[in-house]
């Protein structure tokens, strides 16, 4: 049999897991601007079953589509040390204000532009913002089958795959027709790390964008070697409906935004009395804590 | 027209407790709009399942019965909603914030181009201007929900698309009955006026269920415990603490040790690393090993009978008392507060 041609879809995100005392403003909100841009976790468990494929059926290739700004190819470098073939960066100021609708819109139609597939593979869920709600948005932009919350992929047969998801309660195996998309659990196994040949190989990978940004001058090195290029999609390069990008094509407004107080500057101390414990109570809910 | 929609989910004939939840939010914002809460199952075997929706003040129901339908797979009961969606032009939309409710709200909201807000903590009804567009919109749901790692509590709200779509958590509302007999109208489907054999494509091969997993790791709060705790008994408490705040049960590698908790809750250097919203620590002295796993927690309540316990340095909390005395109260309180 031979292989398939994997696209896995991947976001850079802040890291908002570990927001840490720099991160801090005095005010105890988080200043979003200090926390470090990081490949969404769960696009790397996505990136490793694909790789697991590509690992069983050689001829097999890999590429990374992520829409974000230019900054955003470093995920597409990192994807490459880890045994991609390719990335494309989706980027336009056209796209700013996307809600999970109007980037599943727009990541559909560069999927259109980048000809034959037989399998998306993305994330559960980006950390930003815990939606998981682009996975199966492409899919039905696309109109493919979806299976989410898959944990490993166990067989591919000829237009079929056979994978394990995991259930609330359980697991459950399915089979789905290909082409189809299918989203990975942080469950799944890790993303295995850096291959330094691909690092060597792929270390000077840019975009357009990038090389025309770049001081150092490595024309020649491009022109030898057209694998380091990544390739850079605007909105000129796919088939849109004006009305359906960015602010203007997203159903859902952010109407208000509050910062939740993370530390309280010295502890509060209380007995075993029911005021007390009351208070602590309705101090939590109020605070959305708990509740 | 333009009703409230809630997505029951069913489970060999039993409506999940999140929908029955969701039911009764509807039913009071359904009060507060004027319209009318109408529900939709989807699943096998379905012959009185009303006498579980409707008594939480479903005006209608509408049934979709089919042994295909169940177990769920994505595209049959997407099929459903977005075609009796389109027929019947609901205002809002929600279902459980589970992994059937987060597969299949997306696939409707995306084919339906309405929009949809995960994980809601509180939903709400009001009014908003656009001022730039000049217009006021009244009536609009307002979907809260944490984001950014729960360091934000945004409010999203969908001014011009139809459903407005939210999911929510189990645990999350309240569930509660408002009369036995409430008089629901029952609507049997034709299933196959809104499924087509092409819906079937991707098959269950096997399937089994199991006790739930232990994800510690995953919880936004964790109710841990410590050598403090005493008896295995007085772990039940924790236990009961952690189901009413929806968290998940820790424990230092002391009361591991013990007996009073199952290796894999333990947390600390040897163990898991926890970073959660809030971290309850009861009878836990803190000792560095411990702390190294838990010391990121956003929040940190510590219950202790000493007052000079080493975790009570990196607490925000701290209540110094019994934990027999002190965790009853809490959940006491939990309750009459978010009532």
């Amino acid at each position: 049999m031979k292989g398939l041609k994997i696209i896995v879809l991947a976001k850079q995100v802040p890291d908002t897991r570990n927001v840490g005392k720099d991160a801090m403003k005095a005010d105890g909100t988080v200043n979003r601007a200090a926390l470090p841009a990081i490949f969404n976790p769960e696009d790397l468990n996505a990136l490793e079953l694909a790789l697991r494929v590509k690992d069983t059926l050689p001829g097999t290739t890999i590429t990374i589509l992520t829409m974000g700004p230019g900054r955003a190819a470093e995920i597409i470098r990192e994807g490459l040390y880890r045994g991609a073939d390719s990335g494309v960066l989706l980027t336009d100021r056209a796209f700013a204000g996307s809600d999970t609708l109007a980037t599943s819109y727009a990541l559909a139609q560069a999927i259109k532009e980048m000809g034959h597939y037989d399998l998306i593979v993305a994330g559960r869920q980006a950390i930003d913002g815990d939606t998981a709600q682009v996975g199966p948005q492409v899919a039905e932009k696309l109109n493919l089958p979806q299976v989410t919350y898959v944990e490993e992929v166990i067989s591919v047969e000829k237009s079929a795959i056979v994978m394990r998801r995991r259930l609330e309660n359980g697991v459950e195996t399915v089979k789905s027709p290909l082409p189809m998309l299918l989203t990975v659990n942080g469950s799944a196994p890790e993303c295995r790390s850096r291959n330094v040949k691909m690092l060597m190989k792929f270390k000077h990978a840019r975009t357009i964008t990038e090389k025309q940004e770049a001081t150092e001058d490595y024309t020649h090195l491009y022109d030898h070697r057209p694998f380091l290029y990544i390739r850079e999609m605007t909105v000129g390069d796919i088939k849109t409906d004006a009305d359906q990008l960015g602010l203007t094509g997203s159903p859902t407004k952010v109407k208000k935004i509050d910062n939740v107080v993370l530390q309280a500057k010295d502890a509060k101390k209380l007995n075993t009395s029911d005021e007390g414990i009351n208070d602590l109570m309705r101090e939590l809910i109020e605070s959305h804590v708990i509740g | 027209m333009n009703n409230i929609f809630v997505y029951c989910e069913v489970e060999e004939g039993i409506v999940s407790e999140v929908s029955l939840e969701l039911l009764t939010k509807g039913r009071s914002l359904a009060n507060q709009l004027g319209c009318q809460l109408e529900a939709v199952v989807a699943g096998s075997g379905l012959k009185g399942v009303e006498k579980q929706i409707l008594p939480y003040g479903a005006d209608v129901l509408h049934v979709a019965d089919d042994p295909r339908l169940e177990p769920y797979t994505t595209l049959p009961h997407s099929a459903i909603l977005i075609k009796l969606f389109e027929e019947e032009k609901p205002q809002i939309a929600l279902m459980g914030a589970t992994p059937i409710g987060r597969d299949l709200g997306p696939r409707v909201s995306s084919a339906l181009h309405s929009g949809l807000t995960a994980d809601c903590t509180s939903l709400e009804i009001g009014d908003h201007e656009d001022k730039k567009a000049g217009m006021v919109y009244k009536d609009l749901l307002y979907q809260i929900r944490p984001a950014f790692g729960g360091n934000i509590i945004a409010t999203i709200i969908n001014p011009d698309c139809r459903p407005q779509m939210a999911t929510v958590r189990e645990g999350v509302m309240k569930k509660e009955k408002i009369n036995a007999n409430y008089p629901g109208i029952v609507k049997q489907l034709e299933v196959s006026k809104y499924v087509s054999d092409l819906d079937f494509v991707v098959q269950i091969l096997e399937r089994h269920t199991e006790k739930k997993k232990i994800n510690i790791k995953g919880a936004s709060i964790v109710v841990s415990g410590g050598y403090g705790v005493g008896s295995k008994e007085n772990f039940k408490l924790l236990h009961d603490l952690a189901a009413v705040l929806g968290a998940e049960v820790g424990a230092s590698r002391a009361a591991v040790d013990a007996g009073y908790a199952e290796h894999d809750r333990q947390i600390g250097q040897t163990g898991i690393t926890v970073r959660p919203k809030l971290y309850i620590a009861c009878g836990i002295s803190g000792q560095v090993q411990h702390r190294a796993g838990m010391e990121e927690s956003a929040q940190i309540i510590s219950i202790n009978s000493d007052p000079e316990a080493p975790i009570n340095s990196i607490a925000d909390y701290v209540i110094t008392g019994d934990i027999s005395e002190v965790i009853p109260k809490m959940i006491k309180y939990y309750k009459s507060n978010t009532k």
